[in-house]
């Protein structure tokens, strides 16, 4: 090959790996993951093809129906409380103050530390006896009472909590910087026209964020939909399966209760929630940034 | 005095909420500060009678974490060996992945950046089975490269992005320019490209040094026995179900566990927020 | 040795036909202008002739060589960019040697070369300096002593004055000019200033919609447009463009809005060998006289630039411009003459658009 042509294909030399790499990890064990889920296998795999057995079994299962309820809940509250919390914070954060910097660190190391951490703290925290409850009622509210952690009813709701608390920082992160891209003089000229601050907020400023809104949302969406690590830090997916969600049941079917199909047609449909969101995203983004 | 007041309830809001974000941070101090007698005695909010370190001890080097009962100190240097070459690696590709992307366009080469950017969005949980069928074939079951290998694997994606991003702001006639003056592939990415690149790098580095050392998933699927990391180590030791409960050592595990990427949050969060925005807000 | 040959060069991207047949011939030492609209295709026609990108079909020879599909750097060619495009991670020195590192010229010869050519250019201050401490003027400079450091075969320029201000432009393009005295060196040109164009060039080519409308001197260009595109591209103010009323096209004395106007012998006969059925007759605002006779109109605006007035007129024929020497007694509103010799008239075919006579 003359050094010519070489040098025009270098470009495409460079990149094959990685590519190929990536193609294989990604769609190749993506497929392979499709054909578990197609197939009998339970400790072990086993290639016998059942068709969509497992997926019968699955959304007749009551745990998966209890996980996709929780992810329904956690995500929804997570979400909504999550750009709710981190939109009020930048948008007082905007407000000149004069610590700004320190206040934002502050807002934002938790998404420094684990998720595992996070949950060891929280459990800690919310611990029945010991945590919380034990704290307001040394204030003298002996009534108080707070089993979050351990109601079933109630739990997937302390994972809401710690979530928020890790993610709200990020959130306004991104909402400030919105915030700070935009035109000074389009405020300036609502001033001018006579808009109150507040109207200004509500009428320009955050109908601007619009595309912060979008890519936050997709984020704290994939965040959520991947919470793995702090339902097992916090309750391990229960008490019993009582906080269990799409990510711990996977895990549990695959690696300890010997039911591989199962576990791969649950990780099958994890897959397809998340492809219908983010294909069109990333289509219409890649088309529109030539 | 209107505008007093105004000022007084953004500040409230304001504080209300750091102080939201800084207990439970206090909580963990304290707590791993203290001995059980103090911990059932107090609440969560009691400062420590003294600066006890013991439960910190316990932590790095008594705790059980099930069957071992070494402390964390093994798990400690697991994640440490498979950090530092997981991130190298995965940077460094991630760098010239983004340099073609960015200067070398190709036909389909946009596509073909898309196809990759799918896997810094999937669930990972889709390829679990079929990558632990794969570590096995090699033998990498339960080894610490194993997880460098598949922490590479996975945040080539997102390095990938970061770059290419980063690199698409850098003027096309500079390399132009280069190619005139008789520079090729390699050399404009050396002399050029690169020397142009420390704030990505900064950037990049911190995330993907943050991501991998706080992974739970692949940590605790990928690995068994000697080779699991921090976050393994850490969840085993504060759910064991042994006997008594010590919250104060599981305190203490946290923390050790929270140290490295705080530190780095502390020295260098400019850059580290720098990423987290550049990188989420470009999708 | 320096001769360059662009032989009917086309570019298509996709189902777009940028380039659509380029013939050039550029002689050693000449300085070639390539002038025109933007999308013309004149920088595309620039990125072939470096070797950034390569022509559909047709041929680029340099010297003798056929060098249509050979590398950027094996056609012994440099550039000077638009944006100046510096290494911004190198000092000045750097930057111009950078290209005889390239080459594994050894360093004595480097450091000779930037000695040379800095002193040229005026630069030699500068030298441990990185390009984001310099100002616009000096990028410039460093940025054409990175190509003269080269010595090449071919200098092309990609619109290099554009990001300066006013003042500056006319400043670095007589120094370009006189660059151009002292190596000799063939160089190509591209701009969308006429006034550029016409003040540096040798020979200049103008561009529109892929095509070379015209290629000749300055002097060809300005005296004889081939086309009426160039004929109102190239002149500032703009050619006025009077179009003949359709009936009277073929008569010898066409009328323009009902108002005749007198042709010249030899404009009459190029009428009877190339006839046309739409004419428009061009007059460049300096061969119009404000006079005591002619044809009377109102004027209506005048801009005085200093050495000329531009004076704007609404007569029956339509609104003229005329540039006078100098400053002008009338006022607006004035009823005033215009005259001019047949002989300066230009005119053009409205359908082929291209110059009769």
């Amino acid at each position: 090959m003359s050094p010519a042509r070489l040098a025009r294909w270098m470009p495409r030399l460079v990149l094959a790996p990685s590519f190929a790499l990536a193609f294989v990890f990604i769609y190749g064990l993506i497929a392979w993951n499709g054909v578990l889920s197609f197939s009998a296998s339970r400790l072990l795999p086993n290639y016998e093809f059942v068709g969509w057995t497992q997926y019968a079994t699955l959304f007749a299962s009551e745990r998966w129906g209890v996980a996709l309820q929780n992810l329904a809940i956690f995500s929804s509250l997570f979400i909504g409380l999550g750009l709710g919390l981190g939109l009020l914070l930048a948008i007082l954060l905007d407000q000149k103050i004069r610590v700004e910097g320190t206040l934002r660190t502050i807002y934002l190391y938790p998404m420094a530390l684990s998720f595992i951490v996070t949950g060891t703290a929280w459990k800690w925290i919310l611990n029945p006896g010991l945590g919380l409850e034990h704290l307001v009622q040394s204030w003298g509210w002996s009534s108080f009472s707070f089993d979050w952690l351990v109601n079933p009813d109630r739990a997937i709701y302390t994972v809401v909590i710690a979530g928020i608390w890790q993610s709200a920082g990020f959130v306004m992160a991104l909402f400030l910087a919105g915030l700070r891209g935009i035109d000074d003089s389009i405020i300036k000229a609502a001033q001018i026209d006579g808009a109150s601050l507040p109207r200004i907020y509500w009428r320009v400023i955050i109908p601007s964020l619009r595309p912060v809104f979008f890519s936050t949302l997709l984020v704290l969406a994939h965040i959520s939909i991947k919470s793995f690590d702090l339902v097992m830090a916090l309750t391990a997916g229960g008490p019993g399966f009582a906080t269990d969600v799409p990510a711990t049941f996977m895990y549990a079917m695959s690696f300890s209760r010997g039911q591989i199909g199962l576990g791969a047609a649950s990780a099958t449909v994890m897959l397809a929630t998340v492809a219908a969101i983010v294909v069109p995203y990333l289509y219409s983004e890649l088309r529109t940034r030539k | 005095m209107k505008i007093t007041f105004h000022r007084f309830a953004i500040w409230s809001v304001l504080l209300l909420f750091a102080a939201f974000f800084l207990l439970p941070l206090y909580v963990m101090v304290a707590t791993s500060l203290k001995d059980m007698a103090e911990v059932r005695d107090g609440n969560l909010l009691s400062l420590p009678g003294s600066l006890n370190f013991a439960a910190w001890h316990k932590a790095w080097s008594q705790a059980c974490t099930g069957t071992d009962c070494g402390g964390l100190q093994p798990f400690f240097w697991n994640s440490t060996l498979m950090v530092v070459p997981a991130v190298l690696i995965s940077t460094a590709l991630g760098a010239v992945n983004g340099y073609v992307f960015s200067k070398w366009k190709f036909a389909y080469s946009e596509l073909m950046f898309g196809m990759m950017l799918f896997g810094a969005f999937m669930p990972l949980q889709v390829v679990l089975l079929p990558m632990s069928q794969v570590l096995g074939w090699f033998n990498l079951a339960d080894s610490i490269w194993g997880l460098v290998i598949v922490h590479v694997l996975v945040g080539l994606a997102t390095t990938t992005l970061f770059f290419r991003n980063y690199y698409v702001s850098l003027p096309d006639e500079l390399v132009r320019a280069a190619m005139l003056d008789g520079a090729g592939f390699w050399r404009i990415f050396w002399r050029i490209v690169l020397p142009l690149s420390a704030p990505i790098l900064v950037v990049t580095l911190i995330w993907q040094f943050t991501q991998i050392w706080n992974d739970f998933l692949f940590g605790v699927v990928f690995s068994a026995g000697d080779a699991k990391p921090i976050t393994v180590g850490l969840n085993n030791m504060a759910n064991t179900s042994s006997s008594v409960k010590e919250y104060n050592v599981d305190m203490a595990a946290a923390m050790i566990a929270a140290l490295p990427t705080l530190a780095i949050y502390v020295l260098a969060g400019k850059h580290f927020v720098r990423g987290l925005t550049a990188g989420a807000v470009k999708g | 040795m320096g001769t360059l040959s662009i032989r009917n060069v086309r570019k298509s991207f996709g189902a777009v036909e940028i380039l659509k047949g380029i013939d050039i011939e550029v002689e050693e030492g000449e300085f070639l202008i390539l002038v025109g609209p933007s999308g013309c295709g004149k920088s595309t026609l620039l990125s072939m002739i470096a070797g950034l990108d390569v022509p559909t079909a047709g041929s680029i020879h340099i010297g003798d060589r056929d060098v249509t599909h050979e590398l950027p750097k094996d056609r012994d060619i440099a550039m000077v960019f638009q944006s100046y495009a510096l290494y911004p991670n190198m000092n000045v020195a750097q930057n111009i040697s950078f290209a005889l590192e390239m080459r594994k010229v050894p360093k004595a010869e480097r450091a000779a070369a930037v000695e040379r050519v800095t002193t040229m250019l005026q630069i030699g201050h500068l030298l441990d300096r990185k390009p984001g401490q310099l100002s616009g003027g000096q990028r410039q400079r460093v940025a054409m002593g990175r190509a003269l450091a080269r010595n090449p075969k071919l200098f092309l320029f990609d619109e290099p004055l554009s990001n300066l201000d006013a003042k500056l432009r006319v400043e670095m393009r007589a120094e370009i000019k006189l660059l151009h005295q002292r190596t000799r060196t063939t160089t190509v040109y591209v701009t969308h200033d006429q006034v550029e164009a016409m003040t540096l060039g040798d020979r200049i080519a103008v561009m529109r919609d892929g095509m070379v409308q015209q290629f000749g001197t300055p002097d060809d260009i300005y005296t004889r447009p081939a086309t009426r595109f160039v004929a109102e591209f190239i002149g500032s103010p703009a050619m006025n463009m009077l179009p003949v009323d359709a009936a009277s096209v073929g008569s010898a004395q066409p009328t323009v809005k009902g108002t005749a106007i007198t042709l010249s012998v030899e404009h009459q006969e190029a009428l009877r060998r190339q006839p046309a059925a739409g004419l428009v007759i061009g007059l460049r605002p300096e061969r119009v006289q404000l006079g005591d006779s002619g044809t009377a109109g109102r004027l209506t605006l005048l801009e005085p630039t200093g050495p000329d007035t531009y004076a704007f007129v609404d007569t029956p024929l339509g609104s003229l411009v005329s540039r006078v020497a100098g400053t002008v007694t009338q006022r607006v509103g004035d009823v005033v003459s215009l005259n001019w010799d047949a002989r300066d008239l230009h005119l053009f075919d409205t359908a082929t658009e291209a110059r009769i006579g």
